[in-house]
This record gives structure tokens, sequence and C-alpha cells, in this order.
């Protein structure tokens, strides 16, 4: 049964203990960090950061607006990362049938920097990350092995407002889906981002531009990986339309 | 609280003032968010536009220390627009008592002013009362001198232009906020307020929390679900240390210091045990002697007996006019009256207010011993940036401390709920937790006092003390035992035995109590209640989200205080949906009633609000020191000269001190022309000293911040992320700016102030994140708990040229 995950940004406080619970459980190691004028720290996810809360504060309709984006992998239903990564190197980015995970795997490590940065962008949301020591590529695991053993992501499991939720597709979706209707009450701009193409669905309360520049994928996501291929542009496409 | 955590989900309109809940207290947000669910409305009254404010339906940007002008408006509003709760304030609180003809208040002076002394003579304040020292009442509030008469003349002046010009808000932004909260004014809808540190650091802290008590009374909103006054307690266990006596004011369970001037217990207990001032009142605090024999015999054991005054005469006593708050005790030690002594778990260097007095003072002692997890400002205060350490005369010791996951023992949440927590992993080799080093340290000290003898040896060798702690036994001793076998109304109970409640406990040593409010958690051996996790519930208690049999609260496991009130005088709910208590077939359903006596109106009611005098909900209180009514003052330091409507700048009588280091900026002082207002935040505890050990959390907050609005920053040539230095009168701190629409500029009395806020969690002993912002912070404190205006200062901010702090 696929798994997802509901983030409803209506409910973040921006605690950042999702931020914190992804470090512990994943043994990540702290990067040295400067304060340099907003709350966001590390300034960007990276190889240590899986999860990051995003501040973008603005002034709408003359009023005080602060916008927390608990940014993570969306675990793709059909993740572009895997289909690039799959042809340069087979098993370096895999996905689980059962759960919809999305994986990095010890492969990763035999990919080239150059191999990485064409990952990365094709990304539409600008996830994957790559750890120059170990050449290992970085990212959201679903907490696979607590998903896997009965448990809930640590991220989901240290929320204390409702904003982080994982459970069955199908009920993820019914969630965000009554949520969206209560929200758009007051705001009525609000959305959920990408829900038929990603397991991680977010509930916006506004225009997504607010929030982050990749909140949601520019373009609708492919649909299957034969549309993507198709889609790519440059050497990098014919090299993956070659392979194809 | 009055209430507990999850109730707050109950409420209709949710009023955070004085705090940063979401910040601050995480978990309160759940609830809120679920009121916010069922349609509450949120509003958040704050200087600083925080993450609380971002979820919040309503936010008001407030100058700091205006609360009482802001609350005081509001319940101006309510009484001038007729939104009180009327059956509920004629039955329930004193609106009919006749105050006595010496009161007055005249611009904003109380009478009974002795301006020498520098106080109040309070008994010019004193309820009319009858032949038999009963108040006097008029139900039909014709009388000028019924407490209503003079609370809504008092708040008179507190109109929406007077509220505006002063606290900086909108008067169209005010009528908004007051619209929602006088909206709860009826019987079923419940306003809840919650607050914490933004309310009680301020030179009328006390006096900011009355307005809410005032509030919610005329709105009836003490005593139901989703009401009540909700102070913010959370990590640092202050519901327990409150409760067990952590400052020197108090015994456990808040029964007074006792006084030079009370050297018997009888003295003791006559001084602080009141007499009814209504046939129906309760009176609880008339079983004070019952309290503190019981404290006293579980404190000295066997030699606690009638003929050794309980042991009375071996408590210290203090001078009525001795403060013994840390403030005046760095204030001795810095005036060199202090030779040593022990810091556990505290950071003073770090954490108290003028923080560089604090250091120079503590360059004083002789030796000290100090207990912590990590090395702080305060353990490593010897070797401070521009101190050479050869000169500072001062011994340290510093004892590992266990850190709280590595002991077990209980809490008391904010709801009063004392909870069990186990050991989560076992402490390293020769770290102690507190509890074992206090008790093996006294074990010493009696030994020697026995071996060696020595000045009043009593207090000591009498001590019922345990070889070695045990949180388990310490909690039984806290609940009590009978020290006899005792036969009461026909009932046996046997020395030893666990006692149900305090309703138990007696004045003749029969009974041993540490603590009476937490007496009635543990009264089976081996099954202490606070251990329960049973969700069991009726549907009533389902609904209001009450679980009775999870964990136990103080007192007697009533969950929500007060709830009597939230009765008609008939026994049944305001809002029957929401109820918390109702009189059904002759008892008492829901929570746990305060007091089991039948509803007002049947024979032996008594009124709800049990540990008056009267037994009623005082809208007016004659004990506090700075006057019956809140007042709004200035803090003492001030962006203006001239209070907007009174003559009186600041409280007549906060606490001050002389020292060459306690300098004040003057009001409007041109060198320091912006209010600086200082916080904790989610990332970091307190003062730090913990979480900036913790790597991932200083990846996540690294480095001391002032936030200020893009106005002043234009004004300063000041840029986000700049280094800039804040200055006080005081002190100069290095921070980085922080420069966001989240600050604003406000207009008081029709010009622009600024205000700059900044957390205290940083300080030098973690390279490179800033030092002390209590550098800057004033030395001022509330009358009555002598606690410090952290809230509000002045200062002055600059682009910094290099930095070295946060280099």
């Amino acid at each position: 049964m696929p798994k997802s995950f509901f983030i409803d940004t209506s409910k973040c406080t921006a605690c950042r203990g999702c931020q914190l619970a992804c470090k512990e459980w994943n043994a990540l190691d702290a990067n040295a960090t400067k304060q340099v004028g907003t709350h966001q720290n590390p300034p960007d996810l990276n190889a240590n950061n899986y999860k990051l809360v995003r501040f973008n504060e603005h002034v709408i309709d003359g009023k005080v607006r602060w916008f927390f984006f608990p940014d993570q992998c969306r675990h793709c239903l059909t993740p572009p990362c895997k289909i690039v990564a799959d042809s340069i190197k087979e098993g370096a980015i895999t996905q689980d049938e059962k759960t919809g995970a999305v994986l990095f795997t010890a492969e990763t490590k035999g990919l080239t920097k150059d191999d990485f940065q064409s990952i990365r962008e094709s990304c539409p949301y600008d996830i994957p990350r790559r750890n120059e020591a170990t050449g290992l590529m970085a990212k959201c695991t679903m907490c696979f092995e607590r998903i896997t053993n009965g448990m809930l992501p640590a991220c989901v499991k240290v929320c204390p407002t409702g904003t982080m939720n994982f459970g069955e597709r199908e009920a993820m979706l019914e969630l965000a889906n009554k949520r969206l209707a209560e929200v758009k009450k007051t705001f009525p701009r609000a959305s959920l981002a990408n829900p038929d193409d990603v397991s991680v669905i977010f509930l916006l309360q506004d225009d997504p531009k607010y929030y982050h520049s990749s909140a949601v994928a520019e373009a609708p996501a492919p649909l299957d990986r034969k549309a993507f291929l198709a889609k790519l542009v440059g050497p990098f496409g014919r090299l993956a339309r070659e392979l194809s | 609280m009055t209430q507990h955590w999850i109730d707050i989900k109950n409420a209709d309109v949710v009023l955070i003032i004085g705090s940063n809940a979401a910040e601050h207290h995480p978990i309160s947000f759940r609830w809120v968010t679920k009121a916010k669910d069922n349609g509450a409305v949120v509003i958040h009254v704050d200087p600083k536009f925080s993450r609380t404010s971002a979820r919040a339906d309503i936010h008001a940007h407030l100058r700091p220390g205006t609360d009482i002008a802001f609350m005081g408006g509001l319940i101006h509003y309510v009484l001038s627009n007729k939104k009180y709760f009327k059956e509920y304030v004629d039955a329930y609180t004193n609106a009919a008592h006749l105050v006595g003809e010496k009161y007055a208040f005249n611009d904003g002076l109380f009478s009974g002013w002795n301006a020498d002394k520098r106080a109040y003579d309070r008994s010019q304040w004193a309820f009319e009362l009858d032949e038999n020292k009963q108040v006097k009442k008029d139900p039909t509030y014709k009388n000028p001198r019924c407490v209503i008469n003079l609370l809504e003349k008092h708040y008179e002046r507190y109109n929406l232009k007077n509220v505006a010009t002063t606290t900086g808000i909108p008067e169209k932004e005010l009528e908004v906020i007051y619209g929602h909260y006088a909206s709860t004014g009826i019987r079923d809808r419940a306003g809840t307020i919650m607050y914490a540190l933004g309310w009680t650091q301020h030179t009328y802290g006390v006096q900011i929390i009355r307005t809410s008590g005032i509030l919610q009374l005329l709105l009836g909103n003490i005593g139901v679900a989703g009401g009540g006054v909700n102070a913010l307690r959370g990590e640092p266990n202050v519901q327990g240390s409150t409760d067990h006596c952590l400052l020197y004011h108090i015994l456990p369970g808040y029964n007074p210091m006792p006084f030079s001037t009370q050297p018997t217990l009888a003295d003791y207990n006559k001084a602080n045990t009141p007499l009814a001032t209504d046939p129906k009142s309760a009176n609880w605090w008339g079983n004070r002697p019952k309290y503190m024999a019981s404290m006293l015999k579980a404190w000295f054991g066997d030699a606690a007996t009638p003929e050794s005054d309980f042991g009375y005469g071996w408590l210290p006593k203090a001078d009525p006019s001795d403060d013994f708050s840390y403030m005046y005790m760095f204030d001795r030690a810095y005036k060199g009256q202090m030779k040593g002594g022990f810091i556990l778990g505290l950071n003073p260097a770090q954490s108290v207010p003028n923080s560089n007095k604090v250091r120079k003072a503590l360059d004083n002692f002789d030796w000290l011993i100090m207990m912590e997890l990590h090395h702080s400002e305060t353990t490593d205060n010897w070797r401070r940036p521009g101190v050479d350490p050869k000169k500072v005369k001062t011994e340290c010791f510093l004892v590992p401390s266990a850190h709280r996951l590595e002991r077990e023992g209980t809490i008391s949440n904010s709801g009063r709920w004392q909870m069990w927590h186990n050991k989560a992993i076992q402490e390293p080799k020769g770290v102690k937790s507190f509890g074992d080093f206090h008790v093996e340290l006294m074990n010493k000290v009696i030994e020697l006092y026995k071996k060696d003898g020595g000045t009043l040896p009593e207090p000591i060798v009498n001590l019922d003390w345990p070889q070695k702690f045990d949180a388990d036994t310490q909690a039984k001793k806290n609940n009590g035992y009978y020290t006899k076998d005792v036969t009461v109304k026909d009932k046996q109970f046997k020395k030893g035995q666990l006692i149900a409640g305090f309703a138990n406990l007696a004045d003749d040593g029969s009974t041993a109590s540490a603590n009476w409010l937490y007496c009635g958690g543990y009264v089976e051996d081996g099954k202490p209640l606070y251990k329960r996790r049973d969700l069991t519930q009726t549907a009533e208690q389902a609904a209001i989200g009450l679980f009775p049999n999870f964990s136990w609260c103080w007192p007697v496991n009533r969950r929500i205080l007060y709830n009597r009130a939230g009765v008609d005088p008939d026994g049944n709910p305001w809002n029957p949906a929401k109820m918390v208590i109702a009189w059904k077939d002759g008892k008492w359903v829901g929570d746990v009633p305060d007091g089991a006596w039948p509803p007002m109106s049947q024979e032996g009611g008594k009124n709800p609000f049990i540990m008056t005098q009267s037994g009623m909900s005082q809208l007016y209180g004659p004990g506090r020191l700075d006057g019956p009514f809140p007042e709004h003052y200035e803090p003492v330091e001030t962006p203006i000269t001239q209070h907007p409507f009174s003559k009186q700048l600041s409280s007549p009588v906060y606490k001050f001190f002389d020292s060459d280091l306690d300098k004040l900026a003057k009001p409007a002082d041109a060198a320091f022309p912006i209010v600086l207002t200082t916080y904790s935040m989610t990332e970091h505890w307190c003062g730090g000293g913990e979480t900036r050990n913790v790597p991932n959390l200083l990846e996540a907050e690294p480095q001391l911040y002032v936030e200020m609005s893009q106005e002043l920053a234009k004004e300063k040539g000041i840029k986000n992320g700049d280094g800039v230095i804040v200055e006080s009168i005081r002190g100069r701190v290095e921070a980085i700016a922080m420069v966001t629409v989240r600050m604003k500029p406000l207009t008081v009395q029709g010009k622009t102030v600024h205000v700059v806020g900044m957390p205290f969690c940083f300080g030098w002993t973690t390279k490179g994140c800033g030092d002390s912002t209590n550098r800057l912070t004033v030395g001022v404190g509330d009358p009555n708990t002598s606690i410090p205006e952290y809230k509000a200062c002045l200062v002055n901010v600059k682009k910094a040229d290099k930095l070295t702090e946060l280099a």
C-alpha cells in the first residue's frame, strides 16, 4: 500500500521539531552555521539536513504574513531523479514498491559530480544533495526503517500541531482535501501542491511563491517515464533517450 | 493554570498576551490549533510578530510594558458596553461588596501613600465590615462604594484613545480585538488567556495578571471549560518549583515565610490564618495550622512535638522588610556582604539582569560550589573575557550534574498534573542528581554537627533525613502519612498509613505531610496516582477533554479550578454542552468539585472561591503592595516623559538598587531612544547553558541577533545580517541585525517609538555565538515579587565596525 505524507502548513508553527528529529534519527552531523538575518538555518538543504523549515515573510494587503515550509523530498510517484539515475547507474536510486519511498542507495557513491548535477536538475523541487566527502547522495528516506517497522517517520512523530501527517495514501489525500476545503474558507488562494504526482502533499494557504521557489513543480510533473524522457533537452536528454 | 493544556481547545476566543506560546510552549499550540479547528478566534498581542502571530487570526503590536493599559481598556470596554456576564458577576464576585471610606484613587496614586516610606498603608483599602466582621454588601449596586462602581470609575480613563496612544495599537484594531474577546461574556461562550513571562517580568507584573483575573470574572470565564487564567509553565518545571517553594518567600504549599515578628507557631498561625468575612465562606486557608503542623512533622519527625512547638522555632525567620530574591542577593554579593554559596542548575552570570554587575558580584565570593551539566558563564566567570584569572580570589568547585533524563522523579506540568518520569539512561560515573547531592551533603553536615556540636544544632540534627535520596519515598512524604494510630470519626488509621487527602491533615502532630497540596496523590503503598495512564472518562468528560484517571493533579485531582463558579447557583452548568461539573440527583458529577457542599442556593451551599476570605472572587483585591486595582504605569525606563492619563509615570513602589552599577536611563533619554524587549526562543532553553552544547540546536540558532524594523534599520544605516552594537546605560552587546517586517515602529503620544527584541540565550562560553543580552537589561523589580523588568528597557543601536563577541 503506497504511503503519503500530508503536510498542513496552515498548522505549522515552525518549531523545527521535524528538522531536529530528522537529524537525530538519521544521526546527521551538525553544520557550522552563522546568523545572517533570518531564522532559517541552515540556509538550505544539505547532506546533513534532509528536512529544513523554510521561513519567508511578506506584507500582503498591508498585513504581515510569515510562511513556514517544512521542505523535504516529495517521493514523487514517478521520480525524475530515479529516471535520470537509472540511465546512468541502475540501482543508485530505487523506489520501494510497497511504500512508494524513493531511496538514494550506497550506489550513488559511484556517480560523478556531473551525474549528480543532472539528477539534481531533474528534480522539480530541488531536493537531491551530495556529501562531497563521501560522494553519497542524500535526502529524506521516508524513515524507511521506521515505517517498515510500524513506526511513524521521526518528523511526524514529534510534530506537536498536526502539521506533519503520515499514512496510507488514500487516507492522506482524503485528509488533505478535507483540510483544503476548510482552509479555503479563510484563504481562498489555498491549494495542495501537486497532490497527484507526489507522496508528500503540502497544503499551502496562499500562493506557493510566498513559501519557496520550489514549493510546487513549475510544470505539471510527467505522467510516465517515456513522457519525461521525451521532455528532456540538450545532450543529456539525447543520451537519456538513447539509453532508454 | 486554572485549567490544563487540553482545555485550551474548548475556548471560543484565545487571547495570547505576554506569551509567545507557539515558540516557548510548542505543545500548547496543539490545543490552540484544535480550538481554531473548532472555530475559535486566536488573538496575539505582543511587541513582536512571532511564530505565534503567524498562526493567530489577529496580531497587534503592543509597546513593551503597556499591558495594563491594553487590559484596562478591555475591562472598560466590557463594563461600558455592558458586555459582562451579570448573573455570574452578581453571584460569584465581590462586585457588591462595599469598600471602606478611606479608599481613594487620585491621579495615579491610591490612598494611604507615604512618600517617605515609599509605601502604601494598605489598611486604608479595607472592605467595610459590619459589627460581626462580615463584609457589607449592596446587591443593587446603588451604593457608590460597591466594588463594581469603583471598578467602572477606575477604568473610565482607559478609553480607546488613551489606550491607543499608550500602547501604540491603533483604535480600530483595539476595537476589533475588544469586540471578539467581550463576546465571551455569555453563558455558552468562553475565552481563555494564555500568558507567560511577558506578563510577569515588569515592575507591575502582578498587577498585569490581576487584570486578567478581573476581566475573566467579569466575563464569567473562570471555572468553565475553555476559560481561565493560564500561566504557561514549561520544561523548567516552574509549576513544581513554586508548589514546593524554590523561592525564599514561601514554604511548601504556598505557606508564607515565617517572620521574626512571629516567634511561635501560634504567632505564625494567627498572622496567616484568615477569618471568614461571609457566612457562606469556606475560608479554606482557615486550615493553615493543620498544613503547617503536618509540614513541620514531615521535616522534623519525632522531634516535632507540641512541646518543641513542632520545631517551628528552628525555622529561619526573615524580617518583614527583608528581600532574599536573587537581585537582592547579588546586590549583597556586589557589596561584599556574602562569602560563598551554592549555585545549582542556574546561570546567573548569564540570566540575571544587569549581568555585568552580577559577574563582578561573583568575584567577591571566597568560594562557590556549582553543579552543572556543562561549563557555563557562571561556572567559568573567573576566566571571563577581560578578566585576569589570577586576580579572582574565588575558589570554585564544579560538581557534574545528572541530566534530567538521567534521573527519575515527578514533575508538575502547567496544568498542575504530577507526573512521574523514568530514568532514560544511566548517568556517567561520578555524576550526581541534585537529590543525591543534597541528601549526601546534608548527611555529612548532620554527622559533623552531631560530632562537633555548633551554634543552634537543633534544626540540623533534628531533621527527619533519609540516608539516600529516593524520589518515590520523597513523593510519599509529600503526600503524607499518619504518625501514630488514630481514630477519626469512628475510622481507624494506622501509623505509617498514607493519607487520603488534605482534609484529613491535623494540627496535633498525628499527621505528617511535606506539602499539603500534594496530599491525595499517593494514597496506597506502591500505587501512586501520578503513575496512572488510564484514559477512561465519562461522556461529559470526553466532551471537554478531561482525563481524571490520567496522572493526578493537585488539589485532590481537580482539573479545573473554581469549577463551582462554572454552574449557576442551582448547580446547573452555564454551558451544558461543555459542562465541567453539574449537580445531578443530589451529587456532583464531572470534575472533582471545589468542595463537596451542595449548590449555593441550597442549604449548606458555599461560595465557590474557597481560598478567599469571603468566598467571592476579587474584582477588588486589597492584598497587593501596589494597589487594589491594577493601574497602568510606565516601565522604569520609558520612551515617554508623561503618563498619558495620570501624573504618576512609573510605579511608585517598584524595587531598585543604589549601587554604582545600577544606572537608569531617564525617561525619553535622548542617548537611549529605543525600547528593548528580551525573550527566549524555541531552539534554546532559558539562558542556553544546556542547549548551546547540543550541536544540532546551535546549528538552527547559532548566534545572537536583534530583531528590528525596516524603518529603524534604514534610519541607522543597518542592513539585514549586519553586525551591530546594542547599548544601554549599563552595558554593550554585539548582535546580528535581523531586519524584519515583523517588527514595526509604534506611534506613542504622537511620536514614533522604535522597539527592538533580543533573545538572552547566547553566552561567551560557546565560542563566537555572542554574549549575555542581560548586560543591557535593568535591575528593577515588581514590589510584590521582586521579579526583574526584563521585558522593557532603553537602548541605542548602531552598526558595528568590528565584531569580537561574534567572531
